[in-house]
């Protein structure tokens, strides 16, 4: 058995007094396009930063590869995950390729006097740097825009930059947070081309989304996130038919009486996390 | 773009005058502005400069000249004269308006100066009468020049003073013709300059502000400086060596050590504003106690000095010791400042500093033996620092260069040029690799930054500890051009430079995260006190009104940052709407990711 790119092993965080993720056990395996889905709140995005160190989970730990990772969002990166943001944190003011170039941090080591002394080995260093963002940004099909401020594109364009910025830290395991939210359905379906393609460069991609044909196109694996804990996980067949993600969906809970509601929902979702832990992950990955 | 407006009914003046008389009133009004110069203004050389010879211009007529010809030259180029089309590539009437007014200010704040200092009308010429009446005629012509106009007064008088939105590309010149235009412009550069800095009294400096800053105005609307601003992109290195030959030239024009000397001061001063500015400009932190760092060196230096009221006082190093030894001293404090306090972001770090930097001047305050140890004689300061010894040659005295004598400031002088070059080396070099992206990403988004795999704490603390650096690098300096060194002028802020606040002012008047804004600001921050003695106290309310109004319809700095013009020039992409632009704070619920 080979040893999973991404595990995360009973991730908890809690915010005072409310538990934005509990317990969640999660794996994403070599060559894995896995997706996340979940209604608005219920913790995906959270999940996220605890899996990229931008939140010290409450409870649990994520290991990358078999290592266990830091809680520091740049080891993390430099151990090989790299990730996007749902509402898109380009650095505005730096054009296209720098901001590209500054996606290969991790990936070069000039520091401060190489920069001042400007020896032969800085300028070979910056040189292949720029060839490679070049390459990405080809990939992307943003290379005719190098010089263009980020905050200048249009929308679907920064969500491509966001893309290209994190695989120039060639990672090996890329997390979308909603990749297609806001582009319109040519936009959608190029961004699905591009997360396959992606994958075939033998990067693992775990993403969030929304936009639930999308989602079930792409992914092998399907995990459903509700309140802050995972409620079933499989293939997207298993996932689509299953009623209590129909029913999650349907948001009932939050009309009417919350409080009550909310009970309901926790009790499903204990039911549900059972279920779950007997529908093995393993035998969903095809 | 032009056809539109040209066939577009609503093209008209905001004054009523036909196209033909409007150009020929800005023509002529223009030339008898630059005539009226010529003309006495007043009866009586008791205001400065001697404004009452007929057929001499003296003091501030000089400046009614100027800019009465440069008006006089904007509307022949509107005119279509061969030869000085460049002057107007976009053919806007913004130029003629901004020209016009020009000299209409400086004239008019001359003849009102004169009746209020000598107390009465009755003290102006007709010369005067005159000059006021000549300069308001191109204003009234330029103001009816036809443009787009609504029913908005407000957004009518916008027109005449905004920027072309399309700016032609220019010719393309031969490489030695763009040289030439360069070596021309830094030429006219030092000249202006070095006016400035020559004025003798304060209303010729207002004047001479007027001028400039009209002027300058004028000629960025007519899309000139944006033209310039490409070319010494193309010619970096060489923009660079003139930019270094002007700044040697300088003291060989001074016949008076005591612009010499303001020169050496705005040096100094130049120079710490750039280290700040990679502070401020490029990582984005909020520095307000980094006037410390440059006490630090200057004491420093001065108690390795050999002065025999330093605490050290066998001691005595060479000037490359003693620099070396200020500015790692500098270094160290700036790590032991910056290792507690970068780890809180935007608002604490301000505050944080601005304690560290009352707590050096405290401290050295105290540590007179009495209070606290005794290092720094208190508020008595080290005075008697002897002179630099360079390779032989005491910076204290005068030499002769063909045939100019040097004096002890020129020698000063000369010494910050070479270290003012070495920092802008160390910017440039610094602003343009993986580590000057990575302060610059910080300042973006600090969280996007760390999620890109930069360690946020590690590239914050190089910024500030190669920022403390340069500033005790120049204090070194600072110790020994002044004699002396004492604790008060390193606090926060004051009525004159240097201090932290106004630092920090000259890099954002100047323009955040340029070479050149931080240098243009702490030289006008520098003057402005030196030449308006008449403010005293008063000048930080004026310092404070003038930043206001800057940051109201400027924000950007004098000298706008590559990145922002960027925007305007090279993507020309003006049909993204609004909406799917990003916003400088995005749209965050949660602290992070959201
Ligand atoms: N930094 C934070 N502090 C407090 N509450 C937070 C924080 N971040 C997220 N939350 C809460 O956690 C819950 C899950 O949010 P989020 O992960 O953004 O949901 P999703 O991405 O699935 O829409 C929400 O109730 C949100 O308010
Ligand atoms: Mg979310």
């Amino acid at each position: 058995m080979t040893t999973p790119v991404l595990e995360a092993r009973d991730v908890t965080m809690r915010f005072g007094g409310l538990t934005a993720v509990r317990s969640v056990d999660f794996t994403v395996n070599e060559g894995e396009i896995v997706g996340l889905i979940g209604p608005n709140g219920a913790g995906k995005t959270t999940f996220f930063n605890c899996l990229t160190g931008l939140y010290v989970p409450t409870e649990g730990t994520v290991s990358y590869k078999g290592t266990v990772l830091p809680p520091k969002p740049h080891l993390v990166t430099k151990a090989g995950i790299a990730r996007t943001f749902q509402n898109i944190r380009l650095f505005a003011n730096m054009t296209v390729l720098e901001n590209v170039l500054v996606g290969r941090h991790t990936r070069t080591k000039e520091g401060l006097w190489s920069a001042l002394l400007r020896g032969p080995g800085f300028k070979k260093a910056e040189k292949a740097s720029e060839e490679r963002a070049m390459e990405l940004l080809e990939f992307i099909g943003l290379a005719g825009k190098r010089d263009h401020l980020a905050r200048n594109l249009p929308y679907g364009e920064q969500r491509k930059l966001e893309i290209a910025r994190a695989l120039a830290s060639e990672p090996g395991l890329l997390l979308l947070d909603e990749p297609t939210a806001g582009m319109n359905p040519q936009e959608t379906r190029a961004t699905e081309e591009l997360v396959f393609a992606i994958r075939d460069k033998g990067i693992a991609v775990l993403l969030i989304e929304h936009d639930m044909r999308f989602v079930f196109n792409l992914s092998d694996r399907v995990s459903v996130l509700v309140q802050g804990e995972k409620l079933v996980e499989g293939t997207p067949e298993v996932v689509q038919a299953d009623e209590r993600v129909i029913a999650a969906y349907l948001g009932e809970p939050f009309e009417g009486d919350p409080g009550e509601a909310e009970a309901a929902e926790v009790e499903a979702a204990e039911a549900a996390a059972d279920a779950t832990s007997t529908t093995s992950t393993k035998g969903d990955a095809q | 773009m032009t056809e539109i407006a040209k066939t577009a009914p609503a093209a008209r003046g905001l004054l009523p005058l036909p196209l033909a008389a409007a150009r020929a009133l800005i023509l002529t009004g223009g030339i008898a502005t630059a005539a009226s110069a010529f003309l006495a203004w007043t009866w009586t050389s008791e205001f400065p400069g001697n404004l009452t010879i007929n057929g001499y211009p003296g003091g501030l007529q000089w400046l009614t000249f100027t800019a009465g010809v440069l008006t006089a030259l904007f509307a022949l180029a509107a005119y279509g004269i061969k030869g000085l089309g460049w002057l107007l590539p976009a053919k806007n009437n913004a130029p003629l308006f901004l020209s016009a007014l020009a000299g209409f200010a400086v004239t008019w704040y001359a003849v009102i100066a004169i009746s209020v200092e000598l107390g009465g009308l009755v003290n102006l010429e007709p010369g005067g009468y005159i000059a006021a009446l000549a300069s308001l005629l191109p204003v009234l012509g330029a103001l009816s020049l036809p443009e787009q106009l609504g029913d908005d007064t407000k957004e009518n008088l916008k027109a005449y003073i905004t920027k072309a939105e399309k700016i032609p590309a220019p010719q393309p010149l031969a490489p030695w013709a763009e040289r030439l235009v360069i070596t021309v412009v830094t030429a006219l550069g030092l000249g202006v300059f070095t006016y400035g800095i020559d004025t003798e009294y304060g209303e010729l400096f207002i004047g001479y502000l007027l001028v400039v800053a009209f002027s300058m105005w004028a000629l960025h609307t007519a899309g000139l400086l944006d033209r310039l601003s490409r070319l010494t992109a193309h010619h970096r290195g060489f923009t660079l060596l003139m930019g270094f030959l002007a700044a040697i030239a300088f003291p060989f024009t001074q016949t008076n050590d005591h612009y010499t000397n303001i020169g050496v001061n705005i040096l100094i001063f130049a120079t710490v504003a750039l280290g700040l500015n990679i502070v401020v400009g490029l990582a984005g932190l909020l520095d307000l106690g980094y006037v410390a760092f440059l006490g630090v060196g200057a004491y420093t230096a001065a108690l390795v000095s050999g002065s025999e009221f330093s605490r050290f006082s066998g001691v005595q190093f060479p000037f490359w010791a003693s620099a070396l030894t200020g500015a790692a001293a500098s270094l160290v404090f700036g790590v032991l400042i910056g290792a507690p306090t970068l780890r809180l972001r935007g608002d604490y770090l301000a505050i944080v500093t601005l304690g560290f930097g009352e707590i050096f001047r405290i401290a050295v305050n105290n540590m007179d033996g009495d209070s606290g140890p005794d290092i720094t004689n208190g508020p008595n300061g080290i005075p008697s620092i002897p002179d630099i010894n360079l390779f032989g040659l005491n910076l204290g005295e005068a030499n002769d260069i063909g045939g100019i004598t040097l004096g002890r400031f020129a020698n000063y002088y000369l010494l910050m040029v070479v270290i003012m070059a070495i920092i802008v080396l160390v910017y440039t070099r610094a602003a343009d690799s993986r580590i000057g992206r990575s302060w610059i990403a910080i300042r973006e988004d600090e969280t996007a930054a760390t999620a890109m795999g930069i360690n946020g704490f590690r590239v914050k603390l190089i910024a500030f500890a190669l920022g403390a650096t340069l500033a005790g690098l120049a204090g070194t300096v600072f110790a020994h051009v002044t004699y002396s060194v004492v604790p008060n002028p390193y606090q926060f802020a004051g009525a004159a430079p240097p201090n932290s606040a106004f630092l920090l002012a000259a890099v954002v008047l100047g323009g955040m995260g340029t070479v050149a804004g931080p240098l243009l600001g702490a030289a006008l921050l520098y003057l402005l006190p030196e030449k308006l003695v008449f403010l005293q106290e008063k000048s930080l309310l004026a310092f404070g009104i003038a930043l206001i109004l800057l940051m109201r319809f400027r924000p950007e700095g004098v000298i706008a940052n590559r990145r922002r013009q960027l925007e305007f020039h090279e993507t020309g992409q003006t049909d993204v709407p609004d909406t799917t632009t990003l916003t400088d704070e995005p749209a965050v619920t949660t602290k992070a990711g959201a």
